[in-house]
């Protein structure tokens, strides 16, 4: 197995006059949790959109599994084992959960009743099993996120991208769905997140990218990351950090 | 609807109309309501089911009935094989049409207009061009025997129309139940979502205009047997691109029975307005443009959308009951 | 073929058609603009405006320039009822109910169209539609001349409208950005129907300065809603200085291949270069992202 999963690689991102991302590097470790957390505008879905495919970047490169994919269409990249959620949830509206989760599935089994089944047991996984007949769009937004998750698990993905998975659901429903990430994570599943509930992130990932203005501000532990005085400074302003007496 | 029993029972209980019927009007009502319910589900394929709404399906209904036409009029070509070519000629025809506007990226209204323009560009070739007789349309030659796919009685050219709706039947239900299908299905409901879980919409969406261009030529070929005359306005004017996508929009988008169910309608509608109101120019089509409209305000997801509404709405009602 | 005396007149009558050209372009790319939708409809729409033109003179005996001043206001509202009560309503907001609505109304219209003045093609006998004035080297006919410079004075009022007007800013303003313009207390439903009203009304005088030297028959308005649609695309959708621009090069092209190819690959031309356009480049020369 790589030692460093994913590897982003001075990757950019210029939107007209707008650099989203600027010269990134960073990498995910396989088998690990990484957590990506920045304010609002940073350059962190961008940057998911640039890794999974959806955006080329304008310079850089981006390395996964030992090979370059910088040129990859999406729907190779989650061949290979790349899967990512959506910030704004996306279900296929017309259907049921079950039948939304077998999409995924199907790119790892051919036959219907194969990957109904893989479905079934990917959507009890994530907590959805009263729920796989249900219509789709009948889902409250915890049971959505957990789908977005379930339909990407389907996929059975090496690197797992979240993309605020957390967002919007309330403190019950965050400790419900923790474990969850986490046992993915024991499974073998390389993880990246992109998270604003800060307890979660924190205490999930064992290593934290700081991005903020479309640069890396920070990296390290998160720990180390929360005491930098650069990354308080980015959620809090120009001077938060001497006025709040901290900073490394 | 589970299992081929719906379908099976369709079949059969159409293939004996013609048993009790004899008049041959109705024959004729049944044989043109088969074509353009042929013709619907092909739209049906990349249409309902891929939600790529096509307004230039006369692309393919129209090759369909000119290569069937000129290779048996100009080339000598018996009427067999003529009709098989005709079929490959729409499904080529499709190939082309969906690299160029799917390569390009090209969704919604862009891709309604773009199949309209070269539904267009078609038309005015055929109308023009020598081989297809320009103007004068192509004219084939009256031979009622087997081997010329022509037939003394109305009755078997039913039959032929029923086999190849049979068919077409068939292929949808299959697609509700293989990998492309459900492929398909869900780069209709969101493409880039479908993208993400692996699925290569380029290919799926091409696969689906090919299908769909096949089964919208066979109809073409058909008329072109049964009617044995094709010009330029009947192969690829508007009035067959708006016939294939009403039909499967009123019956059911993106359902077995759509395409079937609608054509019934459509027909019968024509049918009542002509009655009520004598045989005017563009009556029809007034009708046909309201009910559009209508059914796009009100019941969205066609006849069987209202029936599925109902019979969900029922099941919900009698679980309720069950636990109440 | 190349001589200044054939060349200048076939630019100059290409510079006019290419001003109604444009005209009915701009209605479309209004209503693009504002609600995103490709009006299906505007075809049928301006056969009917054509019409409209046509009986206003057969009946009334109006100078098609006369019964304009009518017949704008009378598709402006025919136009904003259509989106309000009917476009609107249907399409509950879908893209692709919205195509299928404007397509059925298309249909509904240019048929009622069919049924009540059957197919044939009539024309209207103006006294002074064949009178000419001598700008030196060439002639140029009168109707087309005031043409030109009605669709001109028509933009100027519609910048007038949507620059100096309440209405043209809560326009402008659903343009940009719907749910803050709705936020903002503005109600979409009506700037949607007045936007519709608008480019219909676009239309409706474009059919009136057409009466004089053309025809009108149910699917007459076809033949200029493709090139007005070529020029959309190609001008980029929602784009006024595109349209206007658009319009006119399109005229001039029209008029100097018409010179040396004929008539009938004239029409195939124009076809083709919307295909090609919208393959290669959908956002056309103007417009912002499709």
């Amino acid at each position: 197995m790589v030692e460093r999963l994913l590897a982003v690689e001075g990757v950019s991102r210029r939107f007209g006059g707008l650099l989203a991302v600027d010269t990134v590097s960073l990498a995910a470790p396989a088998g690990r949790i990484t957590g990506l957390i920045g304010p609002n505008g940073a350059g962190k879905t961008t940057l998911f959109a640039l890794i999974s495919g959806f955006l080329a970047p304008n310079a850089g490169a981006i390395r996964y599994d030992g090979e370059t994919i910088t040129a990859l269409p999406p729907h190779q990249r989650a061949r290979r084992g790349i899967a990512r959620t959506f910030q704004v949830v996306q279900p296929f509206a017309g259907l049921s959960v079950r039948e939304n989760i077998t999409v995924g599935a199907h790119l790892r089994h051919r036959g219907r009743a194969e990957a109904l089944a893989a479905a079934d047991l990917v959507g009890r996984e994530v907590g959805l099993g009263g729920l796989l007949d249900r219509p789709a769009d009948t889902l409250t937004v915890a049971g959505r996120k957990r789908l977005e998750l379930a339909r990407a698990l389907a996929t059975e993905p090496k690197l797992l991208l979240l993309d605020e998975v957390l967002a919007g659901l309330n403190p019950t429903e965050i400790r419900e769905i923790v474990p969850v990430i986490r046992r993915l994570c024991d499974r073998g599943i390389t993880i990246m997140m992109i998270e604003h509930v800060m307890q979660a992130v924190m205490s999930l990932s064992e290593h934290v990218f700081v991005l903020a203005e479309g640069r890396i501000i920070a990296e390290g532990t998160p720990a180390e990351v929360a005491a930098d005085r650069a990354v308080i400074e980015a959620y809090l302003g120009h001077g938060a950090a001497k006025k709040l007496g901290g900073g490394a | 609807m589970k299992g081929l029993a719906p379908i099976l029972a369709a079949i059969v209980v159409l293939a004996a109309v013609p048993l009790v019927v004899e008049s041959n009007t109705t024959l004729n009502f049944l044989v043109t309501t088969l074509l353009i319910a042929l013709a619907g589900q092909g739209w049906n394929i990349l249409g309902g089911y891929g939600g790529q709404y096509s307004f230039g399906h006369a692309a393919f209904f129209g090759t369909g009935a000119y290569v069937t036409a000129i290779l048996q009029v100009r080339f000598g070509v018996n009427a067999w094989p003529a009709f098989a070519a005709g079929i490959a000629a729409g499904a080529f025809v499709g190939a082309v049409i969906g690299a160029l506007t799917f390569r390009a990226g090209l969704r919604g209204s862009y891709f309604a207009l773009v199949t309209l323009a070269f539904a267009e560009v078609l038309r005015i070739l055929a109308s023009v061009a020598p081989i297809t007789g320009a103007g004068v349309g192509t004219l084939i030659k009256l031979d009622l025997h087997v081997s010329a796919l022509q037939f003394q009685s109305r009755a078997v050219f039913y039959w032929v129309i029923l086999a190849l709706v049979a068919v077409s039947l068939l292929i949808a239900h299959a697609l509700e139940r293989t990998r492309f299908g459900a492929w398909l299905i869900a780069v209709r409901e969101n493409e880039d979502a479908a993208k993400a879980l692996g699925v290569d919409a380029f290919k799926v969406k091409l696969g689906a205009m090919v299908i769909s261009a096949a089964i919208t030529a066979a109809a073409g070929c058909f008329y072109a047997q049964y009617f044995l005359f094709v010009d330029s306005g009947i192969a690829y004017g508007t009035r067959m691109s708006i016939e294939a996508l009403l039909t499967p929009i009123i019956g059911g988008a993106g359902t077995v029975f759509g395409p079937l169910v609608g054509a019934l309608l459509v027909k019968a509608l024509g049918e009542g307005a002509t009655w009520i109101a004598g045989d005017a120019p563009g009556l029809n089509l007034i009708v046909y443009g309201c009910v559009l409209v209508l059914v796009i305000g009100f019941a969205p997801r066609g006849v069987i959308g209202i029936f599925r509404g109902l019979y969900r709405g029922l099941l919900a009602g009698k679980r309720e009951a069950a636990h109440g | 073929m190349f001589s200044p005396v054939i060349l200048i007149p076939a630019i100059l009558n290409g510079l006019m058609t290419g001003a109604v050209y444009a005209l009915v372009a701009l209605g479309l790319t209004l209503i693009y603009g504002v609600l995103h939708i490709i009006n299906f409809a505007h075809g049928a729409l301006l056969s009917a405006a054509m019409f409209a033109a046509f009986f206003a003179f057969s009946l009334l005996g109006l100078d098609p320039y006369v019964a304009a001043l009518l017949i704008a206001p009378l598709f402006f509202a025919i136009g904003y009822c259509l989106q309000r009560f009917v476009i609107g309503p249907a399409s509950h907001g879908d893209d692709r109910n919205m195509l299928l609505v404007t397509l059925g109304v298309a249909i509904v219209v240019e048929n009622a169209l069919l049924y009540a003045f059957r197919a044939d093609t009539r024309t209207i006998d103006l006294p002074y539609a064949f009178e000419t004035i001598n700008i030196g080297f060439t002639f140029l006919a009168i109707p087309r001349v005031i043409g030109f410079v009605a669709v001109f004075a028509v933009a100027l009022v519609l910048w007038t409208i949507m620059n100096l007007t309440d209405a043209g800013k809560a326009i402008r303003a659903v343009a940009k950005e719907k749910l803050g313009a709705e936020l903002a207390g503005i109600d979409v439903a009506h700037v949607y129907a007045m936007t519709f009203g608008l480019g219909t009304a676009c239309v409706a005088i474009a059919a009136c300065l057409l009466m004089p030297t053309f025809y009108v028959n149910p699917t007459a308005g076809n033949a200029f809603v493709l090139v007005a649609f070529t020029i959309v695309v190609l001008g980029g959708m929602g784009s006024v200085p595109g349209a206007l621009i658009g319009g006119l090069v399109v005229g001039v092209v029209e008029s100097l291949s018409g010179l040396f190819l004929g008539e009938s690959l004239g029409q195939i031309g124009i076809f083709l270069i919307f295909i090609a356009v919208l393959l290669v480049r959908p956002t056309g020369l103007f417009g912002a992202k499709a």
